[in-house]
């Protein structure tokens, strides 16, 4: 029994989280991509922005949040995703909308995000400075244990309040997206402009608007992203560092240019990861009597070291690659 | 001496208009007149600058020299969606249609600048296009040529333009759904719209044609009625296929 406590604690609850943190991620390169067809590079790092605008709030308000018991940074999560947008915005008009009029090809605007990158990372890093801090500035990470109601289940399952906060969170911003996306005008122009761009600017659709309509969509769902993952563990500069690959291995992996085939794709490289670090050791245990005595367990029966987990993602991209070019949704191709 | 603006004024007027692309010019002089009860048809050999004309009436094309004119005012180089806004609506010959949006979501994008109208034009295109009505919620990807150009041409009909351009609505289909096209292109017309098409089915589509512009070189070779141009045996011998 505590063996499957062990697993819920570490597979499925470790799982979802980092699936709803890239499922959020890939959401925004995924949009990204199907209106102005171009591979984001420099998305993680609007993630790392957003948490850091909440940083910043939370260390200038510390007790806004106390009085209402949520947690100060929680509070201060809109203000930074309405910042992080504009940034997204400004980043538009100023680096890639003077490329895209040249018409350049969608690798010049691939450079220029990789650029963005490197000078984003280098702000954020000017004024956070390079060490990680806790988003909890005056108020304490409630964590909860459930001990389950079976006999012989001793361990408790382990979840924390900024993870219970990223479930709902997620859940709301995706449905919030499927309803926009099928229901509102601006939605559908949203995706008749990915189907056929010249066929939506023929049809009167204004396609500045749209373009600024899904930088505001993909900031703030980047703002969401960095900030609950910042929440979970801790800010760091260089969060984009472990994000990228991930997030593009979700958005291709899903489908290029499908939103819900960028969530699919989110919780599949999610939870590639954490079974793939998870020490299969453990469920075996119980089961150590009836293996023959040669079969001596190794301490750790884990696929890959934790130190190793970067290249899941990576060998998940690959696998899926081959085995279905297109993603696992019927997705663009990426020139 | 000015003339008041009457109703005489053409629906659309194109003078001595240049044009192409990236500084090679396709077009070198085309002139045009065309009143809203027409039909006018571009035929012309391959390369005559049948659809770049189109694309230069609806803003798609940088125009050098010359001028477009709708409804009397000057509208060349205006981008596409200020001219949807000014009743011009435009039907590409191919990726016509927006694949993975339904066939309803389709038309309602037809009519994003007047969305109070979308209820009242959905009905009216349904009743135009009646297979439409049980393809509505089926992505418009998956279906026929022909009921792809019924989409293409109800989406730009959601917008009630007043000039309707075409081009090439019939490549591809059958000979029967050609007919079909053509009838609805006629009723259209009636209904007010003015067309201007361009066709490659260049004896069929002059017969339903009022005004013919045989292009060639990109400039105007033979500019009359349709039935006139039908009739002239250097058309038929040049242009038609003896």
């Amino acid at each position: 029994m505590n063996e499957l406590v062990f697993f819920i604690n570490n597979v499925i609850i470790a799982g979802s989280v980092t699936g709803s943190i890239y499922a959020i991620g890939a959401i925004g390169v995924t949009l990204i991509f199907s209106i102005m067809r171009f591979a984001h590079f420099a998305h993680a790092d609007m993630m790392t922005f957003g948490a850091f605008m909440v940083l910043l709030l939370t260390t200038l308000f510390p007790a806004a949040g106390t009085s209402i018991g949520v947690p100060t940074a929680l509070v201060m999560l809109p203000l930074a995703m309405l910042l992080t947008a504009a940034l997204a915005v400004g980043i538009d008009k100023a680096f890639y909308k003077p490329l895209r009029a040249h018409g350049v090809k969608p690798i010049v605007l691939v450079i220029g995000s990789l650029g963005v990158t490197l000078m984003l990372q280098g702000l954020i890093r000017l004024f956070s400075g390079t060490g990680g801090q806790s988003l909890y500035v005056d108020d304490r990470k409630e964590i909860f244990r459930l001990a389950l109601p079976f006999e012989g289940a001793r361990a408790p399952i382990v979840i924390t309040e900024p993870q219970l906060y990223l479930f709902v969170i997620t859940l709301v911003a995706v449905v919030a997206l499927h309803v926009f996306l099928n229901r509102s005008r601006l939605g559908k122009a949203m995706r008749a402009m990915s189907d056929n761009p010249e066929l939506a600017q023929a049809s009167g659709i204004n396609t500045n608007t749209i373009v600024a309509v899904t930088w505001v969509i993909a900031g703030g769902l980047a703002a969401i992203a960095g900030t609950l993952l910042s929440l979970d563990v801790t800010f760091k500069p260089d969060l984009s560092f472990f994000l990228l690959l991930p997030i593009f291995a979700a958005a291709i992996v899903g489908g290029v240019g499908h939103p819900y085939g960028a969530i699919a794709g989110g919780f599949v490289v999610g939870f590639a990861e954490t079974l793939a670090v998870f020490n299969w050791n453990v469920l075996l245990r119980p089961f150590r009597d009836s293996l023959p005595t040669w079969l001596e367990l190794p301490s750790n029966l884990a696929f890959v070291g934790t130190e190793y987990k970067i290249v899941v993602p990576f060998f998940i991209l690959v696998a899926i690659l081959v085995w279905r070019p297109t993603g696992l949704f019927k997705g663009k191709v990426i020139q | 001496m000015s003339l008041p603006m009457s109703s005489t004024t053409p629906l659309l007027e194109a003078r001595d208009v240049h044009g192409g692309y990236g500084g090679m010019n396709i077009l070198n002089g085309v002139n045009m007149t065309l009143h809203a009860n027409e039909v006018g048809v571009i035929v012309g050999p391959n390369g005559a600058g049948k659809s770049t004309m189109l694309k230069a009436v609806f803003g798609l094309l940088n125009v050098t020299q010359g001028e477009i004119l709708l409804n009397g005012q000057p509208i060349h180089n205006l981008p596409p969606n200020k001219l949807v806004e000014r009743g011009m609506g435009f039907v590409p010959q191919e990726k016509n249609v927006f694949p993975s949006l339904t066939v309803k979501e389709n038309l309602e994008m037809g009519a994003y600048l007047k969305p109070q109208n979308v209820k009242r034009m959905l009905e009216q295109v349904y009743a135009f296009f009646p297979p439409l009505v049980e393809k509505r919620h089926q992505p418009a990807g998956e279906l026929s040529g022909g009921q792809r150009q019924m989409v293409a041409m109800g989406r730009a009909l959601m917008a009630e333009p007043s000039l309707l351009l075409l081009d090439e609505p019939t490549a591809g289909l059958s000979p029967l759904y050609m007919n079909e096209i053509f009838d609805r292109v006629k009723q259209i017309n009636a209904a007010g719209v003015g067309i201007l098409m361009v066709e490659q089915n260049a004896k069929q589509a002059l017969a339903i044609a009022d005004k013919g512009f045989v292009l060639a070189a990109g400039q105007n070779r033979f500019t009359d009625t349709g039935a006139a141009l039908l009739a002239d045996p250097d058309v038929a011998k040049s242009f038609l296929g003896g």
